[in-house]
């Protein structure tokens, strides 16, 4: 492949790749400002815990902006929810077991509370999640008004935002020491079967005469992918090894993808998205799919209230805030079409991570912290700058 | 009364692939009313925008002599500064401002760097008298009547100073009443010296009002008719506006239809709560298996809102009537019972509501019917796939691959897609609204092929068609829709263009 080949398929491609060559970049000029610090497995591991809490948000908000909507009520009900969870197991007494799954479904209620005027009136969601922001806050400052910060002592509980997973041998054992060998496997496991999948869809394309890229790009491709894979999943393992916050993430991530992508349900969302009214012409009832996609939206709330005071250990009156605007920013900076019908999963995920890994970075070199808010908005804006220009390159 | 206002000489207009304009020549004497008249796809609405500045100066060949002087508008305040007014069908006033804001939107009356809202609400009330509506300067246009903005809408360009007024089919939403007051206003105007051009398909008040009537059509300029001389009569201008033979552009298929009625409406009104307004009014008819009925009609007659309230009434219209379809009444409340009942609807406007643009082929064909092409929710692609590649190779849709996305596609190809989609559904009764429109006689020719194909194999077809030529062409028998009103059925033997013609303005 000559060094034309490679620009003219990186100009192709640039809207794909884009995010992922933007995060490496921002990596690794922290890693060489902070001398290394940032790299280090400490601190990967505690920006993917810190990240876990705004990427389940930004994958909601993803669906969401994809059916032409938005969520401004997912911050405070975040903030809510987690001093509910605190609530139940603090002074209701309540088993963590029946705690999560009554959060997560409150969570999915007051999705559809949201939904209801959205759908059912043609109330903009703007307007309809603004209220839900004033509310959810105002719920969040009565439930913590008599005690203020609630502290969660519940080690379960607890575990979810700073636990990381057992292993299957020993950190003292003799084969590799002092790293995490289930993370290791699992980074292992994760490598051959991304390997195998890519493999399986190009030849499956390759049945039926699609175009596929060039086998060097291709492999170039598998070989990044795979390689970034396991030198995540090393960095995790010379710490604690994967957190549970991680694989929360991931699994996330993992299930809205294939939804997004493998499923009815997914086609008719991306449908609504790319053009509400053929879609309902089409017997696909916008109603139902805007119900769905707001009560995913309160789902990953709950979630991410529980990952956030399960991190800090307690519920506080001003949990959750800014979160909604954090994730409508992971979101577009992932590549989310506010136009509707474009966004994926994934892209969400890389944009929390570089949303996250600019804030940490940032922390890191101990930028002050009105600096960090004007580099934050300017990433943003030029992240969706760059979606918009790159949009407009025909591919061929 | 003999000198010309305005002079359109040699004027051509080219869209990508289709001329609309083809060296037409429209003048207009100072003083008149002249009626401007022609089929939909005619050219009139094209020739406005090109006199108006829409298009502006440049994206034309020709010239436009205004008061005898070449006019160069770039855009519609030029043509507007000049004296020239045009009021769309499609009403151009704001809604929630009041009757004075309204007319004086866009050339306020300053006081300093403030607006003169007494001077505002003076002249506003001098252009309500001189229009005869008797309203306050301060209601708000949202709570007047069709009737009453359009003379606002009037009103406003007299405000204006207005030399030429257009109006483009001005009557078209208008009851009766409302009608022979604005056609009297006209009249008044006239006496005023202020010149109008009416672009209208009824050709009665046409016959009522014109000094001149000049005929277009396929974007040429047929003739211009005297009314003093007596040329202008109903017959005359149908025969203008139609003449054209009906060549051989349209498959043969052997005609013969069963008894068995596959769908069936009855006592079918339907009132538009958003519009505030009635747009079927008890319509009947009978759609047999392995038949193409054609629905005739000009635009804005009520032939997609009768399509769309059978389809499953996804505007939400307030329906009374009965529905029967293979002999069963049914009531169908979305979209998505009415495929499961066995009916398609392949819109009017595949880019606005019929296709999804952005994404690829594939997802446009498989999008109605993917419980087809999936197992327990999750995508089964290969099926997906081999689908979607079978319709490809029957419609013959041109694409290097079937994940092409759909925007990139020609009109026809698009067309083919939206079939494809609606025939994946397997229905007994397929609706195509305007399914030619926008694309070249070859791709029309392959559309009418497969329309053939599917009533040969037992299916129905209701086709909704402006051009009348592909109506008489295709269809077995023809229903002619005016003002959401049946107004005529006729058997293909019966059916020529002038009789549908008369049916469809009367």
């Amino acid at each position: 492949m000559t060094a034309k080949d490679l620009q003219k398929a990186l100009r192709q491609n640039i809207r794909d790749y884009g995010m992922y060559i933007a995060l490496i970049i921002i990596m690794a000029i922290f890693t060489i400002a902070t001398k290394g610090i940032f790299i280090s497995s400490r601190n990967i591991a505690n920006l993917l815990n810190q990240t876990g809490y705004i990427a389940v948000l930004a994958v909601g908000m993803t669906l969401v902006i994809v059916i032409r909507h938005i969520d401004l009520s997912v911050g405070f009900l975040s903030g809510f929810l987690g001093a509910i969870a605190a609530v139940a197991l603090v002074n209701w007494h309540l088993s963590v077991w029946i705690t999560l799954p009554l959060v997560l479904v409150l969570g999915i209620l007051a999705g559809l509370l949201t939904a209801l005027p959205v759908a059912k009136l043609g109330i903009p969601s703007f307007v309809a999640s603004l209220a839900g922001w004033l509310i959810y806050r105002g719920a969040l400052l009565m439930v913590t008004s008599s005690t203020g910060t609630i502290v969660i002592p519940d080690p379960v509980f607890t575990a979810i935002g700073n636990g990381y997973i057992p292993d299957i041998m020993p950190a003292t054992s003799t084969f590799l020491p002092g790293l995490h060998k289930l993370t290791l496997l699992l980074g292992l496991v994760a490598i051959v079967w991304f390997i195998l999948s890519e493999i399986g869809a190009r030849k499956s394309k390759q049945a039926y005469n699609f175009d596929v890229p060039p086998l060097d790009m291709f492999i170039l491709k598998l070989v990044f992918i795979a390689v970034a894979l396991g030198l995540i999943s090393w960095v995790l393992a010379g710490y604690n090894g994967m957190s549970w916050t991680v694989l929360i993430m991931l699994a996330v991530v993992l299930v809205y993808d294939f939804v997004a992508k493998q499923t009815v349900l997914g086609r008719h969302i991306y449908a609504v998205g790319g053009n509400p009214d053929a879609a309902e012409l089409s017997g696909i009832s916008v109603k139902k799919i805007t119900f769905i996609v707001f009560g995913s939206m309160g789902f990953l709330t709950a979630l991410s209230g529980i990952l956030f005071a399960s991190r800090l250990q307690s519920a506080t009156p001003t949990g959750g805030t800014l979160f909604e605007l954090d994730c409508i920013a992971a979101a577009y900076i992932g590549g989310v079409s506010a136009a509707g019908g474009v966004g994926k999963i994934t892209g969400s995920l890389i944009g929390a991570l570089v949303y996250m890994s600019l804030m940490n970075g940032m922390n890191l070199l101990g930028t002050d912290i009105s600096l960090q808010y004007v580099i934050r908005g300017a990433v943003l804006a030029i992240a969706v700058i760059f979606d918009v220009a790159t949009r407009k390159v025909k591919r061929g | 009364m003999n000198t010309p206002i305005l002079e359109m000489k040699n004027i051509t207009k080219t869209f990508p692939g289709v001329k609309a304009l083809s060296d037409v020549t429209f003048s207009v004497a100072a003083g008149e009313i002249h009626c401007l008249v022609g089929e939909n796809g005619a050219g009139k609405s094209t020739l406005m925008k090109v006199l108006s500045g829409v298009y502006p100066h440049g994206d034309y060949t020709g010239d436009i002599l205004f008061e005898g002087k070449v006019q160069k508008f770039r855009g519609i305040a030029d043509s507007e500064r000049t004296g020239i007014a045009i009021i769309y069908q499609e009403l151009a006033l704001i809604p929630e401002m009041t009757v004075y804001e309204n007319i004086l939107l866009g050339h306020e009356i300053k006081k300093g760097l403030t607006v003169d809202w007494n001077e505002t609400i003076k002249k506003a009330d001098e252009m309500l008298k001189k229009v005869r509506l008797d309203v306050t300067p301060d209601a708000k246009v949202k709570d007047l009547g069709v009737g009453r903005q359009q003379l606002v809408e009037i009103a406003k360009a007299l405000s204006k100073n207005v030399k030429l007024l257009i109006l483009d089919e001005p009557t078209a939403a208008l009851n009766e009443d409302d009608c022979d007051n604005l056609l009297a206003l006209l009249l008044r105007l006239k006496e005023d010296g202020v010149t109008s051009v009416l672009i209208s398909h009824k050709l009665k008040e046409v016959i009522k009002i014109a000094d001149t009537v000049t005929v277009l059509r396929d974007g040429q300029t047929i003739c211009t008719l005297d009314a003093a001389k007596e040329e202008v009569s109903e017959r005359v201008l149908i025969k203008h506006m139609v003449g054209r033979e009906i060549n051989s552009i349209y498959p043969e298929r052997a005609r013969e239809t069963s008894e068995d009625v596959v769908l069936e409406v009855r006592n079918w009104s339907a009132y538009d709560p958003r519009l505030g307004r009635p747009v079927l009014k008890d319509v009947n008819f009978k759609l047999r298996r392995g038949e193409i009925i054609g629905f005739a009609g000009l635009m804005g007659s009520g032939r997609t809102e009768l399509a769309k309230s059978i389809f499953g009434n996804p505007d939400g219209y307030e329906i009374s009537g009965e529905l029967f379809v293979k002999g069963s009444p049914v009531h169908l409340r979305t979209p998505k019972e009415a495929i499961e009942a066995g009916i398609a609807y392949a819109t009017e406007d595949r880019k606005g509501n019929g296709l999804i643009l952005i994404q690829d082929i594939k997802q446009n064909i498989t999008l109605a019917n993917l419980d087809e092409v999936s197992k327990r929710g999750v995508m089964d692609q290969n099926a997906e796939v081999k689908a979607a590649t079978g319709y490809k190779d029957a419609l013959n849709i041109k694409t290097p691959s079937i994940e092409q996305t759909v925007v990139n596609l020609s009109g026809g190809n698009q067309q083919k897609v939206s079939v494809a989609k609606w025939l994946f559904v397997e229905p007994d009764v397929l609706i195509l609204d305007e399914p030619t429109r926008g694309i070249d006689v070859g791709a029309k020719y392959e559309i009418y092929s497969i329309m053939n194909k599917l009533v040969e194999r037992g299916m129905s077809i209701i086709m909704i068609s402006s051009e009348l030529p592909e109506v008489l062409g295709m269809s077995d028998r023809i229903y002619i829709v005016s003002s959401g009103r049946v107004t005529g059925e006729l058997p293909i033997a019966e059916a020529t263009q002038e009789k549908i013609m008369h049916l469809a303005t009367s």
